[in-house]
């Protein structure tokens, strides 16, 4: 059978917008149930993290409880301790040290001036640079305030690696793909809290839900001063801290 | 002048090429965009789902509470008392899921410095203790009762 270059042409153009108009079909029927989480309704809540830094007692129990929940490879941290020691007088040279991200705790050092530990995490930003850098929309921010990465669609790119200000990011050498604090999507869509939260001992750590008229977190936010990480970049983060000394960054 | 259907046969085909690359772009764009992009932004929509349905280590306090009634009660009379269970015994939602699964006991000579070995850069009025003199040898619990530390 020979076929001329005009029919090749014409049929080859039939099939193609067939398909790509039963594709679009298919896609607009599949859209009607798309949403399967019927108890979880993401638009009522907008999370949030407070952090009380007098608080903290650097026992490491976040670090590892995070490791246990979310997998978290050995030497690579979601959440971690940092321990501060500011001399008196100049606050731009703190010296700051987190061994193993301060997982197997803090060895007693003499200390040369106030030191204190600041328990750090994705700092969930309203307006992330991460999210501002990604080429193809593998990590973004959620109609419910995190900013979560899509394992399957990241590149391995590193871009967001270098956005974040905060240091938040790490490539899971496993998968090859960026990785970082859910804020435990996965508990918090269920009624429970963080990983991190439910295992520190002293209630340094609370998940807040700025949403909900209800929560704590308004009356904590309205009679303390708060701060929060680098607000000179306009991140609009989401972690506050109670406390939070001048010298960190 | 008239311009008829035949001096016009040109513009026709090309019309015909532009839609023939505009079908194959939008069935090429089709197949490989993922379902749910845009759903909600420039991403994938069902990585939300995805996430969320990630099995969880940590089963919660609420948890512990439906069987350990008589150890919630114990600790409420202590100063431990707004710790979470499993901050001391580890993540339990597989010894939640099935009970028979029984988890092993921490070590109070190991457990209890955790938190409350002596360090400079711990808050001020938080308890501690120098362990190395406070109680050479002995475990935490030969004394003190975790769940109501005070002796």
């Amino acid at each position: 059978m020979s076929t001329s270059r005009r029919d090749l042409l014409s049929q080859s153009g039939k099939w193609l917008f067939l398909t790509s108009a039963a594709q679009a079909a298919l896609e607009f029927v599949l859209a009607g149930n798309a949403e399967a989480a019927p108890t979880y309704n993401m638009h009522t809540h907008w999370w949030a993290m407070t952090i009380d830094i007098n608080k903290c007692i650097g026992c490491g129990n976040c670090v590892r409880a995070c490791a246990e929940e979310n997998g978290v490879p050995k030497g690579f941290f979601r959440t971690w301790i940092e321990r501060y020691d500011v001399p008196s007088w100049e606050m731009e040279h703190p010296e700051v040290d987190s061994p193993n991200g301060g997982m197997d705790g803090f060895p007693e050092k003499p200390i040369k001036g106030k030191s204190f530990f600041v328990p750090k995490l994705c700092n969930h930003c309203a307006h992330s640079p991460c999210v501002q850098v990604c080429p193809v929309g593998a990590t973004f921010e959620t109609p419910d305030g995190l900013v979560l990465v899509d394992e399957k669609y990241c590149l391995g790119c590193r871009y967001c690696v270098q956005a974040c200000p905060y240091g938040c990011r790490y490539i899971n050498p496993k998968t090859n793909t960026v990785d970082k604090c859910t804020l435990c999507y996965h508990r918090i869509s269920k009624g429970l809290t963080t990983a991190c939260c439910e295992a520190c001992p002293t209630g340094c750590r609370t998940l807040a839900d700025l949403k909900n008229p209800k929560d704590p977190v308004h009356d904590f936010l309205r009679t303390n001063s708060i701060q929060v990480l680098k607000p000179q970049m306009a991140t609009g983060s989401k972690v506050y801290y109670r406390g939070l000394d001048g010298s960190v960054r | 002048m008239r311009i008829t259907f035949k001096d016009a046969a040109h513009l026709i085909r090309l019309v015909i090429v532009v839609l023939i690359a505009m079908a194959a772009f939008a069935g090429l764009r089709s197949l490989m965009v993922p379902e749910s992009f845009g759903q909600y932004g420039h991403y994938r929509g069902n990585a939300l789902e995805e996430i969320r349905a990630k099995p969880v280590s940590f089963a919660g306090r609420q948890a512990c509470a439906e069987c350990h009634d008589a150890v919630v009660e114990a600790k409420k009379a202590g100063k431990h008392v707004n710790i979470g269970c499993e901050a001391c015994h580890g993540a339990q939602a597989k010894h939640a899921e099935d009970p028979s699964l029984k988890p092993t006991k921490p070590d109070t000579a190991v457990l209890c410095a955790r938190c409350h070995e002596k360090n400079s850069a711990k808050p001020h009025g938080f308890p501690q203790v120098a362990t190395k003199d406070h109680n050479t040898g002995m475990a935490c619990g030969d004394c003190h009762q975790p769940h109501q530390p005070k002796l």
